[in-house]
């Protein structure tokens, strides 16, 4: 059966820290991996901008010698004269061997890998699921942690309705002895289900309004956005704005090793003071990240390493 | 009025709530059989007070899945030479296609032409459905 990557969970536990096994190799020895796709094509179908996430599969794809194609906005590509997503792939998969695939509306991946020839990437479908966002998450956590069992894990910000958020907390859930630090506005809490499966799994977590209170606690601080607009009334935001901005002062009151990531663009909630910061992770984050799709697209090809 | 007994080779879907008849025998497809189709509106029901009865005769097989996903209550009996053979035990699908649409504004199905609208169970317990593209949520007891 094809192999695809459109939902994070899609993948077991297992799967997951076999991803992870060889993005360390990689890692560890890029120059063994280099020849492994050459003559392979990437198609990177990008229906909405995201330069830091095409970037970073094309890298990924070159660094393993293969070579890339696609468009990388809606605008310049065959969805703008109306051709629909499935068209599209079914000619897509008589140029390219794989191809990763960003679109506004949710879903979009799944019906692509419906009617794919050739293994379907979600390079992110509108709010909906980021998979490679999450994979990259997880490495940076366990590379830099050297574990993810027993972490305290801070996740700060607009909680509802960022869904990669979910996607991150469902997967560290699945580790043992991970605790969540849930800290956001009342109205911008995560979602009853999310709620639920952690309660009936018994896995620890608590929900804070203010990042101060809870920074001592943490080993990792997982930095999201609250957009002013998602606040429900305007005194809240300003009696709780800056809550969420991480700055120097609430860095003093961290761990020494505690480790600050962010999925990037940051606006203003990290302050730039901050990013002088040892703990300061975010653009670390971003190496990680084309190292997870270099082990995802060996792992979709099914090339093995014996092949390097 | 018809009954149980007029039938002697057919299907009865009972217990059906007033007033939804017509939107079954549309789900159902039932325009498209040959064979006579009995819709009885309002009819009286000591556990209901009203329901409605749809009523098929000469026809045994026919997919009834999407019943257990649009109402949990309606009975359906497998009528041969004049008596219930199988009184069919609704059961929620583990799919529905193109029988409800996904009302979010940002899923494909919004966009994408000639696509199928696919719902998969999520939560039997709570009946709940979701979009298999976007996850929403759709819950026909709401
Ligand atoms: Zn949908």
């Amino acid at each position: 059966m094809m192999k695809h990557l459109i939902d994070p969970l899609d993948l077991t536990a297992e799967e997951v820290n076999e991803f992870l096994d060889l993005a360390d190799k990689i890692m560890e020895e890029p120059s063994k991996y280099r020849h492994i796709c050459d003559g392979r094509k990437l198609a990177t179908l990008f229906y909405e901008p995201s330069t830091r996430t095409r970037l970073s599969f094309e890298a990924a794809m070159l660094n393993l010698g293969g070579s890339v194609l696609g468009f990388s906005s809606g605008t310049d590509s065959s969805a703008a004269k109306g051709e629909s997503v499935a068209d599209t792939i079914r000619v897509v998969s008589n140029f390219a061997d794989i191809c990763a695939i960003r679109h506004p509306k949710e879903g979009a991946p799944l019906v692509a890998a419906l009617h794919s020839e050739i293994p379907v990437i979600n390079a992110g479908d509108g709010g909906h699921q980021h998979p490679t966002q999450t994979l990259t998450d997880l490495m940076t956590i366990r590379s830099l942690k050297k574990r993810i069992n027993g972490l305290t894990v801070g996740i700060c910000g607009d909680l509802k309705f960022g869904r990669t958020t979910h996607s991150l907390i469902k997967s560290l859930a699945r580790y043992t002895g991970v605790k969540f630090v849930l800290i956001s506005p009342q109205e911008l809490r995560v979602p009853d289900y999310i709620f639920e499966s952690l309660q009936a799994k018994s896995i620890a977590f608590k929900q804070v309004e203010r990042l101060d209170e809870v920074m001592p606690e943490l080993d990792v601080l997982y930095m999201t956005r609250v957009q002013r607009e998602r606040f429900f009334n305007e005194e809240d935001y300003i009696r709780l704005k800056d809550s969420y901005i991480l700055d120097a002062k609430k860095m003093e009151l961290a761990k020494e090793d505690m480790i600050v990531l962010h999925p990037l663009p940051r606006v203003n909630e990290i302050a730039v003071e901050v990013d002088h910061d040892p703990r300061a992770c975010y653009f670390k984050q971003v190496k990680y990240g084309m190292y997870v799709r270099m082990a995802l697209i060996m792992k979709l090809l099914g090339l093995e390493e014996s092949e390097c | 009025m018809l009954n149980v007994d007029s039938l002697t080779r057919g299907i009865v879907i009972d217990h059906i709530k007033a007033g939804s008849c017509m939107a079954l025998y549309k789900y159902l497809e039932l325009d498209k059989l040959d064979c006579s189709v009995a819709i009885i509106k309002n009819a009286k029901s000591n556990r209901m007070g009203k329901k409605d009865i749809i009523k098929i005769d000469g026809m045994l097989d026919l997919d009834l899945d999407v019943l257990g996903f649009l109402d949990c209550n309606i009975t359906v009996n497998i009528i041969d030479n004049g008596k219930i053979i199988e009184k069919k035990n609704l059961v929620l699908p583990d799919t529905i296609r193109n029988v409800v649409s996904c009302k979010n504004p940002r899923c494909i199905t919004s966009i994408e032409q000639g696509i199928d609208q696919v719902f998969k169970l999520a939560d039997p317990k709570t009946h709940l459905y979701r979009c298999l593209y976007c996850e929403q949520k759709y819950n026909p007891k709401k």
